[in-house]
């Protein structure tokens, strides 16, 4: 198909030039070992717009395919949809003041993301975080570890066909969220690390829940495993479907489950661990296959690691403080903030200038938050303000995956596909 | 001021200012992360030397930042990581105001691809022999680029083209 015919056909009304660019571009993918296809007789040759607005594409991508019959010949991502510029708006926040931003990054996951900012801060700044702190913040990132990907497993599996699935995953999540109620006082977007500790001490009641839920859940856990492993028409739909291989996963630079699926078992908590990880034994999950099935299994696998990591963490929680007790560095206590007038006027100072890192000190910090590597670099120039911050996002790292393993496959796969990937367009598009 | 390198950072860094003697201008380490800045123009070399005898294997990340200064305003660092030794180096290399322009990795490392689009859609870096040198966020009739220094934080008025939000009358 001639992009002249593409263009005569599709009459954008506005954002022409990017319309033009990005089917150029789809035309232009792959002309080496494309052959000429004058005429297309059979009229099989179509190009498919999917998205920004499609139910399984998880939020805003936009995918454009063409396809020959129901083979997809290629596809380009076009991505953008929800850039708020949130490293413009860091330039202008303190580093506290940023964390909200955070959350609404990958909000699948939330508690991971304040969790990557405030170690990156902490580096930067030479911030000493107490031990309970620690342990605290690993038992919500493993929560939101298993949050992010029940929620993958409910739509993925809602993408292969079985919508009641969905439901089930989500009864779990809801369980997660009540968590984070008790734990941090908000549902979804909690926001509870902060820099040099976390915001408050587990209470007994978000202790209880948790306890309650790491008892419950592997049973949970073992019910899909039963309905999932051995099923036909679940194996069918995802064997040999998405496959990459582990040299082109390394040089596309796939991360997190990705590329764990495809044979590499690279994880930042055992590569560069931050928190206390290296105290805490578990196991990297690991495939072969690199198909969408092998990515099925490391993430049921990663829930159940999850689990094991919250059970030590539990028992090795020490008692202590749960914030820096310096007030240069981190938020004084709310009972020193209403009782004493120092107490009042570091608080007001932490809120008006907050930290300030040394000027030129540069850092590089990455977490593993559920949908693989999540760093932030941050340069300061010794104001409260990042001069520079920068986000390497999973997601964006994953999409760009998918735009080149879909190639070749099946048009009715392609949202089983993004299900397997798991993007989440909030970070992707910053 | 001394470094505490790791083995194969300490050869990395050996290696290269063997090989690329004049090329290398200072190597730091700052919050435990080691910084290797290079002339901008062997870039290419350095990207092919680290990858093929040093095993740095997986491209990360590649990103801009804005120094705002008067001369090599724009700084270009490259996040590489070797999964073979697992170390992690950064490459920077600066460049003029005035048409920054970079050979592209993406023949190195195809992960470079996306990373360079959105260096270029940020802060307008020329990647010479990028395939597909598009923007990546923002649409591509939008003429600036927002995360250099003197983009204003509310943008500017009339800058994107939005389709009509009331209804036509007809």
């Amino acid at each position: 198909m001639k992009l002249s015919d593409i263009q005569s056909k599709v009459d954008s009304t506005f954002f022409k030039e990017h319309q033009r660019k990005l089917y150029q571009s789809l035309e232009d993918k792959h002309t080496t070992i494309e052959e000429l296809d004058e005429g297309d007789p059979l009229a099989t040759k179509m190009i498919l717009n999917m998205g920004p607005q499609h139910p399984a594409t998880h939020g805003v991508l936009r995918l454009i395919l063409q396809l020959d019959g129901e083979t997809i010949e290629k596809t380009k991502l076009d991505i953008g949809y929800l850039h708020r510029g949130v490293e413009k708006i860091a330039e202008n926040k303190t580093y506290q003041e940023f964390m909200p931003y955070t959350d609404r990054m990958d909000y699948l996951s939330p508690y991971s993301n304040n969790v990557a900012l405030c170690i990156a801060v902490e580096k930067l700044a030479g911030v000493e975080v107490p031990e309970r702190a620690h342990y605290i913040r690993m038992i919500g990132c493993e929560l939101a570890r298993i949050s992010s990907h029940l929620l993958w497993l409910g739509t993925m599996v809602m993408d292969a066909g079985a919508i009641s699935f969905f439901i089930w995953t989500f009864k779990e999540r809801e369980k997660i969220y009540d968590i984070m109620d008790r734990l941090t006082g908000h549902r979804f977007t909690v926001s509870h690390a902060r820099i040099g500790g976390v915001a408050n001490d587990i209470t007994d009641e978000a202790m209880g829940s948790i306890k309650e839920f790491v008892e419950s859940f592997p049973k949970e856990l073992r019910d899909y495993h039963k309905l999932l492993d051995r099923n036909r028409i679940f194996i069918d739909r995802n064997e040999g479907v998405g496959v990459l291989k582990t040299e082109d996963a390394i040089g596309i630079g796939a991360t997190g489950p990705v590329l764990r699926a495809s044979g590499f078992a690279m994880d930042m908590r055992k590569f560069a661990p931050y928190a206390r990880y290296d105290q805490v034994e578990f196991d990297i999950p690991t495939r072969l296959e690199g198909d969408n099935l092998a990515r099925y299994f490391v993430r049921m696998e990663e829930m159940s690691e999850s689990i094991r990591i919250i059970e030590q963490c539990l028992e090795k929680l020490p008692k202590g403080p749960v914030r820096t007790d310096n007030a240069k560095q981190a938020y004084p206590s709310k009972d020193e903030v209403y009782y004493s007038m120092e107490g009042m006027i570091h608080d007001f100072m932490m809120t008006d200038t907050g930290i300030c890192p040394p000027e030129g000190a540069e850092v590089y910090s990455a977490v593993e938050s559920p949908k693989g590597e999540l760093g932030y670099y941050i340069q300061s120039d010794g104001t409260g303000h990042p001069w520079r911050l920068k986000i390497k996002g999973p997601s964006l790292a994953n999409l760009q995956v998918l735009e080149n393993i879909l190639d070749g496959e099946m048009v009715a796969d392609t949202v089983v596909i993004i299900g397997g990937v798991d993007p989440v367009m909030g970070e992707a598009d910053k | 001021m001394s470094l505490e390198l790791t083995e194969h950072l300490q050869t990395t860094i050996d290696s290269l200012t063997e090989t690329f003697t004049d090329k290398v201008i200072d190597v730091y380490q700052s919050s435990g992360s080691t910084f290797v800045r290079v002339e901008a123009d062997a870039i290419l070399d350095i990207c092919k030397h680290l990858k093929d005898e040093l095993k740095f294997d997986y491209l990360t990340d590649i990103f801009g930042v804005d120094r705002y200064t008067s001369d090599e305003r724009f700084e270009l660092v490259y996040n590489l990581v070797s999964l073979r030794h697992g170390e992690r180096v950064f490459i920077k290399i600066r460049c003029e105001e005035e048409n920054p322009e970079v050979d592209s990795v993406v023949s190195v490392w195809p992960a470079a691809n996306w990373a360079e689009r959105e260096a270029y859609d940020m802060f307008g870096f020329n990647f010479k022999n990028h395939p597909d040198l598009r923007r990546m966020y923002m649409p591509e009739d939008f003429q600036y680029f927002p995360l250099r220094k003197e983009f204003p934080l509310l943008g500017i008025p009339g800058s994107i083209e939005l389709p009509n939000t009331t209804p036509d009358t007809e």
